[in-house]
Formats: C-alpha cells, sequence, structure tokens
C-alpha cells in the first residue's frame, strides 16, 4: 500500500497494518463558530482513525472543509480534507493543498461535488477546470513526483497526502463502476469511500467485480454505512437520492418500528434505535465480504450516533499505533 | 409575411367587427347551409373564407385586431375530420397562442375562440356565432378601436381618408 | 444552430422606452429555425409592440425587415436607411447579429429582442437541446460522437459521477432532467466494442482555446483580400 510513500497518515497506518478501518463525517457549521467544530469533534474523538470534514457539502455554503479540519486536530482528530471540482480550479486546488499540508493535514478525499442547483446558491458559476479523477492524479502528482499539475518543479516541502476517492456502487451505468474504480487506481488513488449501502447483496457483487480487476490490490475500499433516523428518512433516500439503493424491506423495517407508539418522543426513540441496529447488523455483513478494508460511517447532523454505532459494531477502542505514525499534534 | 396595409375599417354606430375565418369544407359549408335555411343569427361576423385552417397564422389574427376587429372566430373541421389531416389541430394551437400574445398587450383573450363543426352543421354554425357575438359584446370593443375611430375621425375633419396604422 | 428565444414582450418594451420609431430586424438563418427572430416573429412583434403602445397610448411607428444574415456586414448594408430613420433598433438577431448591426451603425440605438442560449439542435418540432460548447477542441473522436462539455452539467471527462441514474443526469426534474453525458459515451463505446477509448485516465483539459481563454478570433491567410480603400 501506498503509505510508505512518505504520509504520516494514520489512516494509512490503520491499512497498512491490516486492520479494518474506520472514518467518519463531521459537517462543518454554516457560521464561523468554531466551537460548534471542537464540540462535534469532541463526540467523535476516538470513534474512528480519520473524519472527513465535508466541503460545501450538496453545494450548501458552510465553513471550509480545510479550516474546519485544522480546528478538529486541534481537538485530536485526524482530519480528511474533502476537495470538490465545483468550487475551484486547479491552481486554487494546488494552493489550498499547500496550505492545508502545511497546517497539518494529511488526508484528502477528492469529489466532483454535487451540482449548484441543489444548494443554495444556484445562481454561482461552476468551475470543474478538471475533474475528480484529474484532481486524484493532481494530487498524487504533487506527492510522488514533487511537480505541480502544469509540471514545474515543488522546490521545497512539497505535500504529501493520503489520497482517497469516492464511488458510487449503485450509481449507473452498474456494468461500467468497477471499470471506473480501475481508473481512479491507475490515477493514484489510495483509498475509497463509497455511497451509502444499504443494498447488500448488490454491494456483493460490485465488490466481486471489482477485486476481479485487481484493483483491492492497489487501493483500499471502506464501505459506507450510515443509521436511518426515521422511515421518513429511509423514504427519501429510496426515492429522492439519485444513485441511491434502498431496498424495500429496510424501509419498512424502519416504519414497523414505530407502530403501537402512540408517544412521539418515545416512536422517534424507537426509529432512531432501529436505524442504529441496522447500521451495526450492515457492518457485521460488510466486513466478511472480500475486498472491504474498513467502513466509511456517516451520520450528518446525527454525530452523536457514532459512537454508539462504533461501540455496539465492536470497532473499539480504535488501534494503537507507534507514536511516529501518528499524524494529530496531542491535543492542548 | 408582412403586415396587411389595409385601411381601418369604420362600421356603423356601434356595431362590433368580428371577424370569423372559416374552413372551406365544414365551416363555409356550414355556414352556407344556415343562410339557405335562413337561420336567425347575429350579424357582427365578417367571412373570410381559407382552403382550411391549417392556413391561418397568427399573424392574421394580430391584423384583424391591429385593423379593428373587435374579435377572431376560427371555425374548422371536427377534430379528426380536418379536410387535410391536422390543419385544424394546427390552427387550435395558433389559436391558443394568439391568445398569451393578446393577455400580453392587455387584450381579453376571449376575443379569439375556435369552433369545429361539420359541413352539415348549420345550427352550429349559427350557435358559434351567437356566442361569440355575446362574449365580444360583453367585453365591448376593442380598446384599439378607440384610438382608431378618433384618430380617423380627426383625418376625415381634415378631408382625407381613415389613415393606415404604420 | 444557434437557438434563442425571445425576451418577455413586457423586458422588451422596457428596453425599448419611449422610442417613437422602431425599426425591428429579423434574421434569416438560425433565429428562423428556431422560430425565434425570423420574419415571421418580426411581423408579430411589430403588430404587438404597434397595439401595445395604442393601449397605453403612447404610439409607435414599428416597421419591420429580416435580412438573410444579420451577422454580415453584406446584408446588413441594404438596411442603412431604415436604420437612420429609426429611434431605436430592435434586433432579433442572435446576440452576433445585435452586435453586428451595433458596429456597423455605430449611431443606432440597438436593444436585443432575445436571449441568445446554445448551440444546438432541434430534438423535435418545438424543442432544441444543447450539443457544442465551442470548446476549441473538439474530443468527440474519442467519446463515440457525445460531447461531455457540452451535455455532462460538470464537464466530466472522466465520468459519470455519482449522481448519474437510470440514464438520467442528477440535475432538474422531470422531463427537464437531460440524459447523462455518460451513460450514452458509455452505451455507445460498448456497442461498437470502443471501450478502451476510456480506459485510461483523459487528462485535464487545456481551457486555453474556449471562452476561458478570453475573446477568440479565428484568420486564415489564405482567405484575405488584398485590402483596397474603404473597406473596413
Amino acid at each position: 500500500m501506498n503509505a510508505s510513500n512518505g504520509t504520516t497518515s494514520r489512516l494509512a497506518s490503520i491499512l497498512k497494518h491490516g486492520h479494518f478501518a474506520v472514518t467518519t463525517e463531521l459537517g462543518p457549521p454554516k457560521n464561523a463558530d468554531p466551537e460548534i467544530v471542537r464540540a462535534k469533534a469532541r463526540v467523535l474523538r476516538g470513534c474512528a482513525d480519520a473524519v472527513n470534514i465535508t466541503d460545501n457539502q450538496t453545494a450548501i455554503v458552510r465553513m471550509s472543509s480545510i479550516a474546519a479540519g485544522v480546528i478538529a486536530a486541534q481537538e485530536g482528530l485526524e482530519p480528511v480534507i474533502q476537495m470538490t471540482c465545483r468550487d475551484r480550479n486547479r491552481l486554487a486546488m494546488q494552493s489550498d493543498l499547500l496550505g492545508a499540508y502545511a497546517l497539518g493535514m494529511r488526508n484528502v478525499l477528492c469529489l466532483s461535488g454535487d451540482h449548484q442547483t441543489f444548494g443554495n446558491h444556484p445562481q454561482a458559476k461552476n468551475v470543474h477546470d478538471i475533474d475528480s479523477m484529474q484532481l486524484v492524479q493532481m494530487v498524487v502528482g504533487l506527492r510522488d513526483r514533487g511537480c505541480f499539475q502544469c509540471g514545474e518543479e515543488i522546490k521545497g516541502d512539497n505535500p504529501r497526502f493520503f489520497v482517497g476517492a469516492a464511488e458510487n456502487p449503485f450509481g449507473d451505468p452498474f456494468d461500467w463502476r468497477p471499470y471506473r474504480l480501475a481508473k481512479k487506481a491507475k490515477a493514484g488513488a489510495d483509498f475509497i469511500q463509497t455511497q451509502l449501502v444499504f443494498n447488500v447483496p448488490r454491494f456483493r457483487e460490485f465488490m466481486r467485480r471489482v477485486v476481479d480487476l485487481g484493483v483491492t490490490e492497489k487501493l483500499s475500499i471502506l464501505a459506507g454505512v450510515g443509521p436511518l433516523k426515521s422511515p421518513a428518512a429511509a423514504r427519501y433516500m429510496r426515492d429522492q437520492v439519485p444513485g441511491m439503493d434502498v431496498p424495500d424491506e429496510i424501509v419498512e423495517r424502519m416504519e414497523a418500528a414505530g407502530r403501537g407508539i402512540e408517544d412521539k418522543k418515545a416512536r422517534t426513540a424507537a426509529y432512531r434505535e432501529t436505524g442504529i441496529q441496522i447500521c451495526v447488523e450492515m457492518i457485521g455483513e460488510l466486513r466478511e465480504i472480500k475486498g472491504v478494508a474498513g467502513i466509511h460511517l456517516m451520520a450528518i447532523e446525527w454525530e452523536d450516533a457514532v459512537p454508539i454505532v462504533t461501540e455496539r459494531a465492536k470497532l473499539l477502542p480504535r488501534p494503537t499505533l507507534e507514536p511516529e505514525t501518528s499524524a494529530c499534534p496531542p491535543p492542548h | 409575411m408582412t403586415a396587411i396595409n389595409a385601411p381601418v375599417v369604420e362600421t356603423a354606430g356601434d356595431d362590433l367587427n368580428i371577424v370569423a375565418f372559416c374552413c372551406h369544407y365544414c365551416a363555409y359549408a356550414a355556414a352556407d347551409m344556415a343562410g339557405s335555411l335562413r337561420m336567425q343569427y347575429p350579424q357582427s361576423v365578417k367571412v373570410v373564407k381559407l382552403p382550411c385552417t391549417g392556413k391561418l397564422d397568427v399573424q392574421l389574427i394580430l391584423d384583424a385586431f391591429e385593423h379593428g376587429a373587435d374579435g377572431v372566430m376560427i371555425a374548422g373541421c371536427m377534430e379528426g375530420d380536418c379536410h387535410y389531416q391536422q390543419g385544424n389541430l394546427n390552427a387550435k394551437r395558433r389559436a391558443a397562442y394568439s391568445q398569451d400574445l393578446l393577455r400580453s398587450i392587455g387584450l381579453e383573450a376571449e376575443r379569439v375562440r375556435m369552433f369545429n363543426m361539420s359541413s352539415a352543421m348549420a345550427n352550429r354554425w349559427a350557435a358559434a356565432v351567437t356566442e361569440m357575438d355575446e362574449t365580444v359584446r360583453k367585453l365591448g370593443p376593442s380598446p384599439l378601436r378607440r384610438g382608431m375611430k378618433s384618430a380617423a375621425r380627426k383625418s376625415s375633419a381634415e378631408n382625407s381618408s381613415a389613415e393606415n396604422s404604420s | 444552430m444557434i437557438v434563442a428565444e425571445q425576451k418577455p414582450l413586457a423586458e422588451i418594451r422596457e428596453l425599448l422606452g419611449n422610442a417613437k420609431r422602431v425599426l425591428v430586424v429579423g434574421c434569416g438563418t438560425c433565429v428562423t429555425v428556431c422560430f425565434a427572430g425570423g420574419a415571421k416573429e418580426a411581423g408579430v412583434l411589430g403588430s404587438l409592440l404597434r397595439m401595445g403602445a395604442q393601449l397605453d397610448g403612447s404610439a409607435k411607428d414599428v416597421s419591420e425587415v429580416t435580412v438573410q444574415r444579420q451577422c454580415e456586414r453584406e446584408y446588413l448594408d441594404g438596411i442603412r436607411e431604415q436604420v437612420d430613420e429609426a429611434d431605436a433598433v430592435l434586433s432579433i438577431g442572435c446576440g452576433i447579429g445585435v452586435q453586428a448591426i451595433a458596429e456597423q451603425f455605430p449611431d443606432a440605438v440597438v436593444v436585443p429582442g432575445l436571449n441568445t442560449s446554445f448551440l444546438g439542435k432541434p430534438a423535435a418540432h418545438g424543442e432544441w437541446v444543447e450539443r457544442c460548447a465551442a470548446c476549441g477542441n473538439c474530443l468527440l473522436g474519442v467519446t463515440g460522437g457525445i460531447c461531455p462539455i457540452a451535455r455532462c452539467a460538470k464537464q466530466l471527462l472522466n465520468g459519470p459521477c455519482g449522481g448519474s441514474s437510470k440514464g438520467k443526469c442528477e440535475v432538474g426534474t422531470g422531463d427537464s432532467k437531460p440524459d447523462c453525458a455518460w451513460q450514452l459515451i458509455y452505451d455507445k463505446l460498448k456497442a461498437q466494442d470502443r471501450l478502451h477509448l476510456i480506459t485510461e485516465v483523459a487528462p485535464p483539459k487545456d481551457w486555453r482555446t474556449s471562452r476561458d481563454g478570453g475573446p477568440r478570433r479565428i484568420v486564415r491567410e489564405d482567405l484575405k483580400l488584398p485590402s483596397t480603400g474603404g473597406q473596413k
């Protein structure tokens, strides 16, 4: 694996040592308050090997991933900076990456980005100077060739990130997805985080093809999982979110959880309990699939669920590593 | 297609100007039969015969209004029975579009209306004309005519015929 | 072809303001075939402007003329007198036509009657779709004849993104959802057994040949005429 290329990423080390990795997400606030980031970070500390800091997710303006990542690192987390191709051109990207590395960031996830019509600034011009695959290539180039995208050599410290990308196993065209993942491996991606998995059989099929193509020898795949909050959330994901596959059994199970419970508070609690339970079971199944190197636990705006899920799925405590490989500065 | 260059039609008293574009095969025949049967219906309608209502251009409708029409009727074959297959369906689309155009300048869309009939339906013709007359009478003369009337009076006072508009 | 649509009448009337003598200039090429600014449309617009003005008591003298191609000097020469007589020229050519008139008749007040939208083709009678982004470096040869710059909402060269679903792009709703360009590219290349064209990572695009490089210009030395006195 590529952790030996000079990154001091904890996530890279965990994967290199063959541990089943756990990553999760922290959504920055829609304001300039660092305390919100700190509070979320404290909830997540110790539950995961690295925490993704989202980048204007669903094209809604939030505190920047790098800034929030630096704050989170001060609270003892290892961040995975996310960068979309929607908002920045190659100059801004490389500039931000130089700064992020200088500030101690060690992991970056390269994304296309949701279209800005989904967000709160639909009138904006979108950038898409390069796409997510070219971004992976570019970040790998900064590390391995010590060159900017234009070919110019970086004199002095070059950023050496552990590079990730996303893949949606349930997106169309289904047949092409494993090959596209192979392209990301060719581009030099070190790890992949997938879209939320609810349809395990279909995911199993996807992984079978991916393993066949030899992709898992080049990169580590973390399967996306997430606890459902309510049947409405399940239905929304099934019907409104493109590229998501939520089987009807799961929606029904969520609906059944609240039946017969009159009190609204108790019903909400029952839904959440079932959502967590389904997630824990899912993790158990995914661990058994060949080629799955870890999980990416997404509980957006429900960060409190992360310690519960990881505890019940017997993923805690996270492995300790040799001091040299730990990337985070000690918390003050 | 250039707009029709024609003098503004000045009618006697307060009577209405309704132009009826009729297709040769059905509507005109129906109108003819109504005449032969001596059916009674309002006199405000002036018939313009077209080979098919599909010949109708939006420009013709606008020209009619520009030159003093208070209402425009389009009468064609029954849907599905157009002698030229779909001419009346094309006319239907254009009639609807011309209603939008009239609305965009503040004229009432009801001043344009399409009717369908077969060549034997003399009573349908009479009913259509009656309905159209009633609708337009309720709306009153076209607001465009007010300007035209005063212009016409002004120029006849100056001893020339009604001005061409534009 | 260039595809445009008429601005709302209210906007056109506002742009014309108090101009008393208006010349509507149509174009006989692209905007005729997308039913936005041809002779018919010029006639209809002329009628509406006259009637509209009359109804609110302002009275405008509106005439219409349509030239074969509004972007070319020689065709505009023929309307010089009419332009000179007008207070305002309402061009219902594409944005190029509007500017050509403004350049050729510097004293004229020219306003646009259309919103020029894209380069595209008719998908059906009454429906036009975007096909070309004029990027200046055509890559259709490696994408099976389907353009990801014009037809992918994110201009991906290594698509699709995770939002492609059932052959549709994540953008838009219902009928307005575009096809996923990369689904189309994949289907085409697969059917033609040419998937090898997209198995390697396509490198970043050089956007200099596109609008990003600045306003563009093409010169063909072999076509340039020896300059004669008096030609602009």
